[in-house]
């Protein structure tokens, strides 16, 4: 048997300061960890959630956004009547020919302009997006000039509530209800009638048409299907797919910055553990020579030292987590820069990013205290008790 | 004197632990020199924008467009020195990850509204003369190795199809604050393909540059372009091309205002590990102290001691963090061409790196100057004993 | 009577040198004695004798240049580090100066700690331990950190530490030489009982002549030669 571990933790205790500011250090290193991959959660989730496996996205080819899509209606009529297309409840095709454009609006407070996503739907839209829930108010009326607006637009931008209007398009538009979409990328968007929205913006084309399979193994036959068809020069993806890709710039960006600043910034915290430790070893000496005498050997006091840097680097990691979690109340509003749209999404902590903060924070500990637990373990037994 | 020598030699007394604490000190300052400039790089397009120029674009958002008619009425409006029509045209080389910007643009007028590219007199010749013509920053040809004269293959997201350059010069920034990853071409070689393929988007700009006579003009100049187009079909929003370029990064602000707080938070944290340092240091000097006090040495003594040294180490390592800074910087910026053109240290960065040694030197030092003060000489000699 | 024991500790043509910079300085030359069981032996000498280093020598935290030091039989200077460290867990029982406590262990937790070495129980540790202090005089103080102990309980609570394992040997390096002379008393005291009573084999190290007369033996040395042995004074 080794030292026992109450022997390391007690030593941490009995130097208050200098164990309050090592955990310090390393529990901010451990939040900007924990909170960048929050974030990172948070978007993957948004968009995952916005994606539906069982739809399909179809867009002009080349065009990789609905944006920048176009879609002719004899193209869309064409796609419409695939056999493959799934049959709603009243015997129609489940597929929703829709138009998408960003408008700028003002954001309510700062009167900021921030780019807004618009969403001509047809009737068919909601039935494909089963996660899209009308909170408040009605759909929009087919052929008025009515809108409803996602949670998050409501909220955050000015005239987008129910009741008010907003201004595009040479016309006022009423907005006659809100939905709510959780934490999905429809939450961001505005809905209106696609025909009124095509003439509003004098747009000929859709951009997008969006269908559920019949059969959702059936995706690479459709997809040869529409490939094949000259008549169609059309791009098609599963829906998830397609908002995967949409935020993947993003996913990246988050990520490397993510993981280049931890990077740099547990390299100041790894040596502020290194710190303490070599102070550790050097003020305990004569204790060191004192347990090799007694018969512990090397490698118990390598243990008893890497153990104390351990548990620093897990007090720093809980307490880093501990506000961490606090970050879940916020919500972090960002133009995605692929789409150049507006798009929330929240601090997500999962227990995967717990056990990779854990982890991370041990890790830290463990680098940070080896070198000196070394030290310590190598020390000849008579020089280490004169020590005293 | 005495005591500067004393309080150097103080700091080297523990090798091992100056050290670290010196390297901790330099890592930090280096990442948050770094992160500054992330921001500033993020703004550099507002910094290198003309208060020459405006911008004016569709009310409505940029993904619509603006009749190329509108041209002409732009150029009528009193103030106005220029025009010229421009597009976004969102190509790609080979690969989706090989981003960088690209416009169709009115090649005359928009190399005269542009002084800050600086292309040789041959090589604009050239450009202006070849309808399929194309001019690339000296980053941007550098980085994918392009010659004068290479053929060059974008895809279109917006204009579908692929379409073939040649490049026919290679421009170069008038000062480090120009972006010199940019590709334009010509904005008739768009328009003409076109409007063979989707005739109802041709003769459309996203855009148009306007040349002021004079700046102090842009503010009635812009009102009056907006006031001509009132209540037509496209409607357009005119602001100087600071503000447009600012509307960009506001938009993004969110991640611009994460990135200054983890820049500050870095600052914490070696804040954190310079005053363990000081405190530990302290700790095992308690004893000195109290012979210092008993040899009538007062408290101002040893605050100049404890603050010389804890200063001395911070400026030690931010003079180190500074210097890595500009190399890193460098190799940084080439890393990240692509999501950030310009990526200079600004002296602004070097001024706040300062700043922060001197904050995390002093913070450091006061809770172990306020022990070495409080000891009582008694105590503090029966410490060493 | 004590010539008839066996002696534990054999010591044979023991030699020891230090480097200091190029120069080799000699501390033991060429040292051949018996310890027997039972015996209290007190080595005595002025400072840099060697005689700190004899009982390093013995205790096995050090290593000799040539010689052969063989306790209870077991021949100690050709052990490898590992079992050199096992060995002292069972057979030497350490009394030091400054007492070297864990500060930051309590009375039980001290003596317990050589027991975590062995193959004892939970409940057996707690017993040794509880007897231990008992014996020290210290039953009353278990749960009390060395820093809220005076210095001749502290050494107190090393000599449980030290005898909790029933070693071969119990080493003592001026275990008197940090206490006032009331608590000398009572730790030599304790020795001597040990001793006499519990039949310990005790090896010390001091400079106190009133430490070494409660020796049965004293051993002088003197720039690394053992000179003279006396016998105890009573």
């Amino acid at each position: 048997m080794g030292i026992p571990y109450y022997y390391s933790l007690r030593n941490l205790w009995t130097r208050k300061l200098t164990t309050g500011l090592t955990i310090a250090g390393m529990a901010l290193v451990v939040f900007v960890f924990a909170s960048l991959l929050m974030l990172a959660e948070g978007l993957r989730k948004t968009l995952v959630a916005t994606g539906s496996y069982d739809n399909v996205v179809v867009i002009r080819k080349g065009s990789k956004s609905e944006v920048q899509s176009g879609v002719e209606r004899g193209q869309a009529s064409i796609v419409e009547t695939l056999p493959e297309v799934a049959a709603g409840p009243d015997g129609q095709p489940l597929a929703a020919k829709e138009l998408v454009v960003l408008i700028s609006l003002p954001k309510r407070g700062s009167d900021k302009p921030s780019n807004v996503l618009i969403r001509g739907i047809s009737a068919t839209s909601l039935l494909l997006r089963p996660q899209v829930k009308i909170t408040e108010g009605r759909m929009p009326r087919p052929g008025s000039s009515e809108i409803i607006a996602g949670t998050s637009i409501a909220n955050r931008f000015r005239g987008g509530g129910m009741g008010e209007s907003l201004h595009f398009g040479m016309r006022d538009w009423a907005v006659v209800g809100t939905f709510d979409a959780g934490s999905t990328g429809f939450s961001s968007e505005i809905w209106g009638d696609v025909d009124q929205l095509m003439q509003a913006f004098r747009r000929p084309v859709y951009s997008s048409v969006i269908f559920r399979m019949r059969d959702p193994s059936e995706f690479e036959r459709i997809k040869r299907t529409i490939d094949n068809d000259p008549r169609l020069s059309l791009d098609v993806m599963r829906e998830v797919r397609y908002y995967e890709e949409q935020s993947e710039a993003m996913a990246r960006f988050l990520r490397i910055l993510g993981m280049s600043l931890t990077a740099i910034f547990s390299l100041g915290a790894i040596i502020g553990a290194m710190i303490t430790m070599y102070a550790a070893v050097a003020n305990r000496t004569a204790e060191i020579g004192t347990l090799r005498a007694l018969g512990f050997q090397r490698a118990s006091i390598l243990g008893a030292f890497v153990l104390e840097s351990l548990f620093l680097g897990l007090l720093g990691g809980l307490a880093g987590l501990f506000f961490a979690s606090f970050m879940q109340l916020l919500t972090i509003s960002t133009v995605n820069f692929q789409t150049f749209s507006e798009l929330a999404f929240s601090f997500t902590l999962t227990f995967r990013i717990i056990y990779q903060a854990l982890l991370f924070s041990l890790f830290m500990g463990f680098i940070g205290g080896v070198l000196p637990a070394f030290r310590a373990s190598r020390m000849k037994i008579i020089d280490a008790l004169r020590a005293s | 004197m005495f005591l500067i020598r004393l309080l150097i030699k103080n700091a080297f007394r523990h090798k091992l632990r100056t050290a670290l604490t010196v390297l901790g000190m330099t890592i930090a300052i280096l990442a948050f020199g770094l992160l500054r400039t992330v921001i500033s790089a993020w703004y550099a397009g507002v910094e290198a924008s003309s208060a020459n120029r405006l911008i004016t674009r569709n009310a409505v958002s940029l993904v619509f467009f603006l009749p190329i008619s509108y041209k002409d009425k732009i150029r009528q409006v009193e103030g106005v020195e220029g025009v010229s029509a421009a597009n976004w045209f969102g190509g790609i080389y080979i690969e989706e990850k090989n981003f960088f910007a690209n416009f169709a643009v009115e090649p005359q007028s928009y190399l005269d509204l542009v002084p800050e590219f600086v292309l040789p007199p041959d090589q604009k010749e050239a450009f202006l003369r070849d309808r399929k013509g194309a001019v690339a920053g000296r980053k941007l040809a550098e980085k994918y190795g392009w010659k004068i004269s290479d053929p060059i293959t974008l895809k279109g997201t917006i204009f579908p199809g692929n379409w073939d350059f040649t490049l026919q010069g290679i421009y170069t920034g008038r000062d480090k604050t120009v972006d010199e990853s940019q590709f334009i071409f010509h904005w008739d070689y768009l328009n003409e393909t076109v409007k063979k393929v989707l005739p109802r988007r041709a003769d459309q700009a996203g855009f148009f540059i306007v040349g002021l006579k004079n700046p102090h003009l842009a503010a009635e100049v812009s009102t009056a372009i907006d006031a001509q187009f009132k209540n037509s079909l496209a409607e357009t929003l005119t602001e100087t091309e600071k503000a447009f370029q600012l509307s960009f990064i506001s938009m993004t602000e969110a991640i611009v205002i994460v990135i200054r707080l983890v820049s500050f938070i870095i600052i914490v944290i070696i804040m954190a590990v310079v005053a363990n340092t000081m405190a530990m240091t302290a700790r095992e000097r308690i004893g000195e102290y109290a012979i210092l006090k008993a040899l009538g040495f007062g408290a101002p003594y040893l605050a100049v001691l404890i603050f010389g040294e804890s200063l001395f180490i911070t400026s030690l390592g931010a003079a180190l963090g500074i210097a890595a800074t500009f190399p890193a910087a460098r190799a940084f910026g080439n890393a990240l061409g692509q999501f950030f053109p310009v990526f200079n240290v600004a002296p602004g960065t070097v001024y706040l790196d300062i700043a922060a040694s001197l904050v995390v030197g002093t913070v450091a030092a006061v809770v172990p100057t306020v022990r070495a003060v409080r000891i009582r000489i008694a105590d503090g000699l029966r410490r060493i004993g | 009577m004590e010539n008839h024991r066996p002696p534990i500790v054999e010591i044979r043509n023991l030699s020891k040198s230090y480097r200091r910079g190029s120069q080799v300085v000699p501390v033991l030359e060429d040292i051949s004695f018996d310890i027997r069981e039972g015996e209290f032996l007190a080595l005595m000498g002025p400072s840099g004798s060697g005689k700190s280093t004899l009982l390093n020598l013995i205790a096995g935290i050090d290593q000799a240049d040539s010689g052969s030091i063989k306790v209870g039989g077991i021949e100690i200077t050709t052990l490898s580090e590992t079992e050199l460290a096992h060995w002292r867990a069972f057979n030497i029982g350490f009394i030091f100066q400054f007492y070297n406590l864990i500060p930051v262990l309590t009375a039980v937790e001290n003596v317990e700690l050589p027991l975590l070495l062995t193959s004892l129980s939970k409940r057996e540790r707690r017993e040794h331990v509880e007897v231990a202090l008992r014996v020290v005089g210290l039953a009353d103080r278990m749960d009390y950190y060395p820093g809220q102990l005076s210095g001749g309980q502290q050494q107190r609570v090393a000599i449980a530490r030290a005898v909790v394992t029933d070693p071969t040997l119990l080493v003592a390096d001026e275990p008197t030489g940090d206490l006032d002379r009331v608590s000398a008393k009572e730790i030599l005291d304790l020795m001597g009982r040990l001793n006499n009573e519990s039949g310990k084999t005790i090896i010390m190290v001091t400079h106190d002549p009133r430490a070494a007369e409660r020796a049965h033996l004293i051993k002088h040395l003197d720039k690394g030669v053992l000179n003279v042995s006396d016998p105890a004074p009573h």
